[in-house]
């Protein structure tokens, strides 16, 4: 690892910058800390950051950068008749990629010599075997343009590798240079370090928006790239999910949505009044001790992982739900074929959201002012019709963002719909049957054999983009519905 | 404006709508009223006045029982209304308070249209047998609060769309709207500008025609425009009951003068 | 006055009534609403219990194997890599032998032949016992008592969860060997006992579901979160000084405010693209490494960290800024020497609990290849703790989930039963951390 190497060094004349820009600050003053216009540590800080900060990022900027550079220059190489369009030639260099790897560690176990693995001729040498020999499995012979190719890159990533340190390290000599002279007892070192580190803290806090922006782009490219190698209208207005490997896979999104709004609203179906009645109770009714006994208790439901609702509703709920409905059944009826089904995924996603709607419902009652209560009780009216005619009108805006916040979670939900609800992608009312849903979808055509040059791979960035805009989209209106909500009892 | 400037008092005896025997108010640990006695007549206003914090809105709300919705509040005495103590196991206070309304400090119109608002009463208690009979109970309602001619085109509107003074008047109004016997004000003009404070005075004056009012307020002078009875509280106990015109003029309690004359308060 | 003066309170009016009736069918439909919840909690934890301690358990056959040098080292010279040439084939003679002994020296009679003997014993005892021989050769020709995994069938007839009637079909047991199992229980030869290897070891293939274990995933998910906390603690709280003590209020501030809220609802499967776009297709990251994770949590769990960083900054009354700056510090003095240290409990929790999020996460773990293999190998640097393909303990949990063999279902309950002890203690840190410093301005 020779940049963590870098980085080490890095560290350590950050480390020494900071003892000797102290103590250059102090002789000038003539070891009298009051002389100095800042204290002592200023003038360590500075240096130590002087040489640290823009070392770094440049590092970082470097790492980002020549991989993309080497790729560039090596793919040129790559001769147009083996890779006629970009997404092979992906591939081919993902190939590359791997027999340049093959070559370093044959390098590295001193199965060949370095200026071996620099010479080496498809022509005299079966560089599939050798590299097979060290560990290295490769899927096809290696063809001589790939194994220039690769040749090529190893010479490439090696110069710029040692290039990225003399860079780095003349950089960040330099800064420790120039902030070493510059430290002087009436050189403001606070302001300068005070300055630097806001930035820091600026850098810091734009990293949620740069966040953002590699989720939109990231899936932004793979969708375009998608919509080059299969139909837009199909995608979002066909009516069947088919994908295969013939290539005349028809992937619409219409039956996985379905799917998922299906569950969804199975499991909103389950959550709202469960949670709504609980919070209810639970703000109105309820003395101290049960609130604070069972408003935790309740909480823990939201705490615990979805892989454990996921295997709750392939293990317990599913096979439950097919003792009752499914052959052989408790009902003596025969509508469930097998355990994973809308109803299983749905009813299980009910019981994640109850403590979601039950806290986020319980925060939107307590807002509305208990001059509100008074009014109604001091005309008579009961608890019971308080709530349902006053207190639960005057929240009602605040309600229904919590339900589209649940609704937000429902769709995005994935591990219990990938064990419960299926893999079929159909339009069905039945909620027994077996469904698929978008973010299922995702998963499987993500994982295993993936190729970033068919359809069948790419359409997991277009159904991501979709997942994410819907998700946003619910998210916007319900924090605005809140937001305007609690603005009017403020 | 003339600070004592009296209502016309009649001095005869008014039967008696209220009684509270020995009345004591625990907050807890905190012991908020202590033994009060007090007579309150029919077709009256008494004005209950006091320092912040002497106990008057703790007891007004003893009255329709209003402090069973506090877990750590506790009531005991007796508080006679005509005779049935309203502290009795067999007492709903849904039913008590639908005879004794209350008005609070803060206008608190529901978020729901003018009519909706008035006719909430009415509603949940089952007054009205059909659309045409609550309509009538609403504008009645609005009349005798004094608010029907500003809004009868918009009884549709929210209510919350009012100004501070037309909400309390609504307010008002809605707790005439339940026909109640006995009218509870809890600083009812705390959060109003001078203007509408003199409206909602002058209603209160009119509402004495038909129910017993209890008002509290610290504003002395607003005892003294708007009641015909004056109780004085002081530290959780009853200093002083008795004629408006006689308390403010001629107090007989150190305590009470005290206040009157700005030394306490 | 009005007739309504006539009523007594102190009889209840049928209207009353039917509203009291009504009154109590509202506040009835509260606590069943709460009995719901809570009874959900119960099946679902009484469920993970019941269905998962069984793994902690696990069957275990005694045997005393000759070490026979005929077998193992014929030419008798005790050269290792001769021995080393002894594939595991060559060890099951000795398995056999030792088998036929016990039986002989306890007095069962059966006439099975060897092959069924064995396969009572896990498929990896031959194995367990070449590792054995090869580090200690020079116990060859001595005999060695030795504690095999029975095969996970047996464990699961031990457990209840296989019975004579479900293995009808069964190609991997017969009837007639769960006879000759109670018979060996019976002797003591088969015991059920407290199984450390689960807790501590690695996964196993799919055929041999007695010897899975989630110690390596532990490792992949504590690699994670270490990254998660050198990452998101030191981000998270600069962003949320930046933004709760020195952000301007514009519209850039407005965005990223609105943008952090956003980010915290985004599904975690869209990190999971995110993370298998830029740090694996991009930048070439290693695939199944806990450092991209690592990464990919950070991203998710910083819009958690800096929510309840800001609100903890925002609980310290703005008298101590104003006492600081009125001795003459700068801001950022201010905030560092006084704000920061007594936000620095409520900082604490909110860590905590996003780290326990984090810890439990699974779906962008499946996108960045951290499943589908069986993670066997313990990492034994640090470097190669965060670079070598590993698993993390949900993904463990759902791989074990996907496979066909029941067995691996109660090594998945199992395996919940240990994430949730780790979560438990998290959140239990998170509540002890903000009562024993949780101040009150």
């Amino acid at each position: 690892m020779p940049t963590l190497w870098l980085v080490a060094s890095l560290l350590l004349l950050a480390v020494a910058g900071f003892v000797v820009g102290r103590q250059r600050a102090l002789s000038t003053a003539g070891g009298d800390a009051k002389e100095l216009h800042s204290l002592p540590s200023y003038y360590g800080h500075n240096v130590a950051f002087t040489t640290l900060v823009p070392a770094l990022g440049a590092l970082a900027i470097w790492l980002l950068v020549q991989p993309m550079f080497i790729e560039s220059r090596v793919s040129k190489m790559i001769p147009d008749e083996m890779a006629p369009d970009r997404p092979t030639l992906g591939l081919v260099m993902s190939d590359v990629r791997r027999v340049a790897e093959g070559l370093d560690i044959a390098v590295a176990r001193g199965a060949l010599s370095a200026d071996d693995a620099r010479s080496l001729r498809t022509e005299f040498t079966d560089v599939r075997g050798r590299l097979g020999e060290v560990g290295v499995a490769l899927g096809a012979d290696v063809r001589p343009e790939v194994l220039r190719a690769a040749q090529r890159y190893r010479v490439m990533s090696k110069t710029g590798n040692r290039m990225m340190g003399i860079v780095i390290g003349v950089l960040a000599i330099v800064g420790f240079a120039w902030s070493y002279m510059q430290t002087h007892k009436d050189f403001r070192a606070r302001n300068v370090v005070e300055k630097g580190v806001l930035s820091l803290l600026i850098l810091a806090a734009s990293l949620a928006i740069l966040t953002t922006i590699g989720i939109v782009l990231s899936m932004f490219f793979e969708t375009i790239n998608f919509f080059k190698l299969h139909n837009a209208s199909d995608f979002f207005l066909g009516g069947t999910w088919a994908p295969n490997f013939r290539g005349d896979s028809e992937l619409s999104i219409l039956p996985l949505l379905w799917g998922t709004l299906y569950i969804s609203f199975i499991a909103l179906l389950v959550a709202v009044p469960v949670g709504l009645f609980a919070a209810i109770y639970l703000s109105e009714y309820a003395n101290n001790a049960v609130r604070s006994f069972a408003k935790p208790l309740l909480e823990i439901l939201a705490g615990i992982p979805t892989i454990v609702y996921g295997l709750f509703a392939l293990l317990t709920v599913g096979p439950l739900l097919v003792n009752t409905f499914g052959k052989g059944g408790a009902l003596g009826v025969e509508w469930m074929a097998g355990a994973t089904s809308v109803l299983t995924a749905g009813v299980v996603m009910g019981i994640m959201l109850i403590p979601f709607v039950s806290s986020l419902s319980d925060d939107i009652i307590n807002a509305v002012p208990q001059s509100m209560r008074d009014g109604s009780l001091g005309l008579g009216a009961t608890k019971s019709e308080t709530i349902r005619q006053v207190v639960m009108p005057a929240a009602l805006p605040g309600i229904v963002g919590a339900i589209l916040l649940a609704a937000s979670r429902a769709i995005g939900e994935t591990m219990i719909v990938v064990m419960g609800a299926g893999a079929i992608a159909k339009f069905s009312a039945n909620p027994l049957e077996s469904m698929t849903t978008i973010t299922t979808r995702i998963v499987s055509q993500l994982t295993g054999d993936t190729d970033f040059a068919s359809p069948e791979t790419l359409v997991a960035f277009a159904l991501g983009l979709t997942l994410f805009v819907l998700t946003l989209g619910l998210n916007v209106l319900a924090l605005y519905i809140v937001r305007k909500y609690r603005e009017q009892y403020e | 404006m003339n600070d004592m400037q009296f209502t016309d008092r009649a001095v005869e005896q008014k039967e008696t709508k209220i009684a509270a025997k020995d009345v004591n108010v625990h907050y807890g640990e905190a012991h908020a009223i202590k033994d009060v006695n007090v007579e309150i007549e029919d077709k009256t206003v008494t004005a209950f006045i006091g320092p912040s914090g002497c106990g008057k809105s703790t007891f007004l709300r003893c009255l329709n029982r209003m402090n069973d919705t506090i877990d750590v509040c506790s009531v005991t005495g007796n508080i006679l209304l005509d005779g049935e103590d309203i502290y009795d196991k067999r007492v709903d206070p849904v039913q008590l308070r639908a005879k004794v309304g209350m008005v609070f400090q803060k206008p608190n119109p529901f978020p729901k249209s003018i009519y909706d608002n008035v006719a909430y009463g009415p509603r949940i208690h089952g007054l009205a047998k059909s659309k045409a009979e609550l309509d009538e109970i609403v504008e009645s309602a609005l009349r005798r609060g004094a608010i029907w001619e500003e809004v009868k085109d918009r009884l549709d509107k929210p209510g919350t769309g009012l100004s501070g003074g037309q909400q309390q008047r609504l307010c008002i109004a809605r707790a005439v709207a339940t026909e109640p016997e006995v009218l509870l004000m809890d600083e009812p003009c705390s959060a109003l500008d001078p203007i509408a404070t003199a409206q909602v005075e002058e209603l209160i004056d009119e509402l004495r025609e038909r129910y017993s009012v209890v008002i509290v307020t610290h504003s002395m002078q607003q005892a003294a425009r708007v009641s015909q009875k004056t109780a004085f509280f002081h530290l959780g106990t009853l200093v002083e009951f008795g004629h408006t015109g006689q308390i403010f003029t001629n107090p007989e309690d150190p305590r009470t003068e005290a206040y009157i004359t700005g030394r306490i308060g | 006055m009005s007739d309504t003066s006539k009523t007594s309170l102190l009889a209840l009016t049928p209207r009353t009534k039917a509203r009291n009736a009504a009154e109590k069918r509202f506040r009835a439909y509260g606590i069943a609403a709460i009995a719901v919840g809570l009874m959900m909690l119960i099946v679902l934890v009484t469920n993970i219990i019941g269905k998962g301690t069984g793994a902690f358990q696990q069957t275990f056959v005694t045997l005393n194997v000759e070490l026979l040098e005929s077998k193992l080292d014929k030419k008798g010279n005790r050269d290792l890599d001769d021995i080393k040439k002894v594939t595991t084939f060559g060890y099951n003679p000795l398995i056999r032998g030792a088998m036929e002994a016990k039986l002989a020296e306890i007095g069962i009679e059966t006439d099975m032949k060897g092959k069924d003997l064995e396969g009572i014993l896990s498929k990896g005892a031959v194995g367990q016992l070449r590792e054995y021989v090869t580090t200690n050769p020079d116990k060859i020709g001595e005999t060695v008592e030795f504690r095999f995994l029975a095969q996970s069938r047996v464990d699961g007839y031990l457990k209840g969860r296989v019975t004579r009637e479900s293995i009808e079909n069964d190609k991997a047991i017969s009837v007639e060997q769960l006879e000759l199992v109670d018979q060996l229980v019976d002797a003591g030869v088969i015991v059920k006992t407290f199984n450390a290897d689960f807790i501590l070891g690695a996964d196993a293939s799919d055929q041999r579901p007695e010897a899975a274990g989630i110690g390596v995933a532990m490792l992949g998910s504590l690699s994670m979160m270490l990254v998660v906390l050198a990452l998101a603690l030191p981000i998270g709280v600069a962003a949320s000084i930046y933004l709760e003590e020195f952000a301007p209020k514009n519209r850039l501030t407005d965005i990223i405010e609105v943008n952090i809220s956003n980010l915290a609802a985004v599904p975690s499967i869209v990190f999971g693209i995110l993370g298998l776009a830029v740090f694996i297709n991009y930048m070439h990251l290693p695939t199944s490494a806990p450092l991209v994770g690592g990464l990919v949590l950070t991203l998710m769990t910083l819009p958690t960290i800096i929510i309840s960083t800001r609100a903890s900054l925002k609980a310290v009354p703005p008298s101590i800024r104003d006492a600081a700056l009125g001795v003459g510090a700068s801001k950022m003095q201010s905030v560092f020497h006084h704000v920061l240290p007594l936000a620095a409990p409520g900082i604490l929790t909110g860590t905590i609990i996003g780290l326990a999020q984090a810890l439990g996460e699974t779906a962008p773990l499946l996108l960045i290849g951290m499943v589908g293999f069986i993670a066997s190998n313990p990492p034994e640097t640090l470097v190669d703790g965060l670079l070598a393909p590993n698993s993390a303990m949900p993904a463990q949990i759902y791989e074990w989930a996907k496979r066909a063999d029941p067995a691996f279902y109660e090594r998945a309950w199992g395996g919940i039963i240990i994430l949730l002890v780790f979560l438990v203690t998290m959140n239990t840190l998170a509540v002890i951390l903000r009562r024993r410093f949780e101040r009150r301005w």
